[in-house]
């Protein structure tokens, strides 16, 4: 594994990562496997501060949905992407809820800030601040 | 049965056959790697410069090799449907 | 015809750049082709048996004379001069070099075109009826609906790593040319008591592996409700869809094994917890859009009554034209089926022609079909003799449409890393033998796929042709009774396979057996079939 490559401005949270199936009100990482159901954590997402989400395969396409169920659920915590990952995915992820990355080959932090910033607009919304074009249209 | 070398060159996707110290876009220039054949792959795939490197099996003839498979000979010659762009190596109807 | 806003076009414009960054950090070998990969397929860009293919999309198949003369441009300047529109009413170039693509792609950009989402597993090139906007049976231009569909689905973050590729057809015809209970969502503009436009919502149809017709899950979708519900849609398949083995991952599956009700149930509660967040855009968003598909300006006093006179002339209007919504107007269909020629394929110089031709005689429109032929959809009946003359003079004026040697043949063998066998050839044999009796036949579809995956909806044809290997021989098993349209079956496989010359001959025994038992000259193939059965057809084939 390579670093993680974080976009979050606080401290890292560096508690261990308990599995789903282990994990114990309170607990503060919790692992999700691709298929587990990110709603389980719902009543828990006070305690929590950082969900690490596992990418097994670059097909894997649940941890997306994982993630932005958990921002709908309003936890603001870290969401970790976990596994098989590239640079050129960042903007599915971060606005999928993701802020932290920790993938299996390093991620060059030129690369990424160049990828963040390549689409000046979007179409539809999602867990980040960005405005879809349609409200853009609609503001003009 | 003997083994040819081909691969698709990265740059442009043309169709490649090993020839012994380089490539070829013409099966009539390959050479046989057989049992070297395995070897070739793994000194020339960490390279990342010919994409899909495999081994066939073909069969000698005397107007040069001819893949076993339908696949191979159309890889080899070019669209049956398109005779206007059949490389030089095999005649169209060989597919 | 839908035009790019300052936002659309700094889309695709990044999307170009993107592409180019992507490029030549693996032509410097800073990325893996592993990793470059599924980058490539994202812009549509497959390695083919000969060299990379690039598969451009036709949102809901809609190009003006503008574009078709972009296609023709890079067909010569970037391809060997022609190109092939394929079933999901694309083109795709065979002879592509890596490291032409990003000025390919900006030349495309430069015409509000793009590539896409044309493969992966995320949300396809959304396709519609070539005839909207034109056709006498439609309630409403479908493709305002496709395109903000269009939009949506372009670099979704939750839905570009589903568990495999997803299509979503449109229509607002319940005459379907659509196939829309043949894709992943199929969508029908239907009206409630109230006379307002909502959405009737199928899915899980599909061809492949494991063809199955899609279910209703909403008989009324509010246009209001239209995303917010496909999101729920896509989101329940998303985390539930099958991703243990690729043949079992389309939404069918997950759809069969749910069965429709609960699938259902599970997408309305999903969409209880997803619409509240404000996905849909408001009204003013589909008026936008639809502002952009306003009928071009007829003419009222457009004659009807034009001079046959000339029999191959008059044949053409009869079997290539379709009735029009507004009197004095036609819908041509330009058939890219000569006999004996690759069904789907055109050269730059025929695309350019036909680009002259829409925009002197079609409101600059341009459709392309499923069945791979190309629409002009206004001409002034007045005007189709002149049209039809240069047509001639192109090799563009087969008067084919929709009989037996107008066949869907996907690429196959001849070009495609996927395929079994050749299906080109199969077609091309067909529609010779077949093209001098086929004003007799009447509608005759006949399909032909060279694996598998169905590109040619081998499922859907009345005559189906299926190819595959056998012990490293191609071999072709012989499918009859399929529909893709609102009457949509599926075809079923009639016995063993043969090699290339009996598949041609199977079908002629079939078609000559149909002469015989067809109540009478009007009763079509497909109805004949469903009225007797299979048995006949496998006594005159196999007895």
């Amino acid at each position: 594994m390579a670093e993680v490559y974080r976009l979050r401005a606080d401290p890292e949270h560096t508690a261990p990562a308990v599995p789903l199936a282990e994990y114990q009100p309170g607990g503060t990482a919790v692992w999700l496997e691709a298929g587990d159901d990110a709603r389980l954590l719902v009543p828990h997402l006070g305690a929590l501060r950082r969900i690490d989400i596992a990418f097994p395969k670059f097909r894997e396409g649940r941890g997306y949905s994982s993630a932005r169920i958990l921002r709908e659920a309003g936890f603001t915590g870290e969401i970790r992407a976990v596994g098989v990952l590239y640079v050129d995915q960042l903007m599915f992820l971060t606005r999928a809820g993701f802020d932290a990355v920790l993938p299996e080959t390093p991620i060059d932090p030129a690369v990424a800030e160049q990828t963040l910033k390549r689409f000046p607009f979007v179409y539809m919304k999602a867990t980040d601040a960005v405005q879809p074009v349609w409200e853009l249209r609609e503001r003009a | 049965m003997p083994r040819l070398l081909t691969g698709n060159r990265l740059e442009t996707g043309d169709v490649l056959w090993w020839a012994g110290s380089d490539w070829s876009l013409h099966i009539r220039d390959a050479v046989a790697v057989d049992d070297d054949g395995e070897a070739l792959i793994a000194r020339l795939a960490p390279q990342e410069r010919i994409n899909d490197l495999v081994l066939i099996d073909v069969d000698p003839t005397p107007d040069g090799w001819r893949p076993r498979s339908t696949r191979e000979r159309v890889r080899a010659v070019g669209p049956s449907v398109r005779p206007d762009f059949a490389l030089p190596s095999l005649p169209v109807d060989a597919i | 015809m839908y035009r790019y806003d300052e936002y659309d076009q700094a889309v695709v414009d990044a999307r170009v750049a993107e592409f180019r960054d992507q490029v030549e950090r693996r032509l410097k070998n800073e990325i893996s082709e592993e990793a470059f990969k599924p980058l490539r397929l994202m812009n549509g860009l497959y390695l083919q048996l000969h060299a990379y293919m690039l598969r451009v999309a036709i949102p809901y198949g809609t190009v003006d004379s503008r574009q078709m003369r972009m296609l023709a441009h890079i067909a010569r300047r970037y391809d060997r001069g022609y190109g092939h529109f394929t079933t999901r009413q694309n083109i795709q170039y065979n002879w592509m070099k890596l490291e032409e693509m990003p000025d390919l792609l900006a030349d495309l950009a430069s015409v509000e075109m793009h590539a896409f989402q044309t493969s992966g597993n995320c949300i396809r090139n959304i396709s519609s009826d070539q005839f909207a906007a034109a056709a006498a049976d439609e309630i409403a231009d479908p493709r305002p609906y496709a395109e903000l569909l269009r939009q949506w689905s372009t670099l979704h973050p939750e839905f570009s790593f589903l568990p495999r590729k997803f299509k979503i057809a449109v229509t607002g015809s319940t005459i379907d040319r659509a196939a829309i209970k043949l894709h992943d969502i199929g969508l029908e503009l239907v009206q409630n008591e109230a006379g307002e436009i909502g959405l009737k919502v199928l899915v899980g149809g599909g061809m492949g592996r494991t063809p199955m017709l899609g279910h209703v899950i909403r008989e009324y979708l509010p246009v209001a409700d239209y995303l917010s519900y496909m999101e729920a849609i896509l989101r329940v398949y998303n985390r539930h869809g099958r991703r243990d083995n690729i043949y079992k991952a389309r939404i069918k599956i997950l759809v069969n094994d749910l069965g429709p009700a609960e699938f259902a149930r599970q997408v309305e509660e999903e969409w209880a917890l997803v619409k509240p967040l404000g996905l849909d855009p408001p009204p003013s968003e589909l008026a936008r859009i639809a502002a952009h598909f306003a009928p071009p300006v007829l003419d009222a006093n457009a004659p009807v009554e034009i001079d046959l006179s000339n029999p191959d002339f008059a044949n053409w209007v009869a079997v290539n034209t379709h009735p029009h919504k507004a009197p004095g107007y036609t819908i041509v269909t330009i058939s890219l089926k000569a006999p004996g020629e690759i069904p789907g394929d055109a050269s730059a110089d025929q695309m350019d022609i036909i680009a002259d031709l829409a925009q002197r005689y079609a409101g600059d429109e341009i459709r392309v079909t499923h069945a791979q032929n190309l629409v002009l959809p206004h001409v002034r009946r007045a005007d189709l003799f002149d049209l039809w003359q240069v047509l001639v003079s192109a090799g563009l004026a087969t008067a084919n449409l929709d009989r037996a040697s107008d066949i869907i043949s996907c690429p196959g063998l001849d070009y495609c890393t996927l395929a079994n066998a050749r299906s080109i050839p199969i077609a091309q044999k067909l529609a010779v033998k077949l093209a001098p009796q086929e004003a007799d036949l009447g509608e005759l579809k006949i399909k032909v796929s060279g694996c598998i995956n169905g590109c040619g909806h081998h499922h859907a044809g009345h005559i189906g042709i299926l190819g595959v290997d056998r012990k490293g021989e191609e071999n072709y098993q012989l499918l009859l009774g399929g529909s893709g349209a609102e009457d949509a079956t599926l075809a079923k496989i009639l016995g063993p396979g043969f090699d290339e010359n009996g598949i041609v001959t199977a079908v002629e025994k079939v078609i000559d057996r149909y002469k015989t038992l067809r109540a009478d000259p009007a009763e079509r193939f497909l109805d004949t079939y469903r009225r007797v059965g299979a048995e006949p057809f496998k006594e005159a084939v196999y007895g």
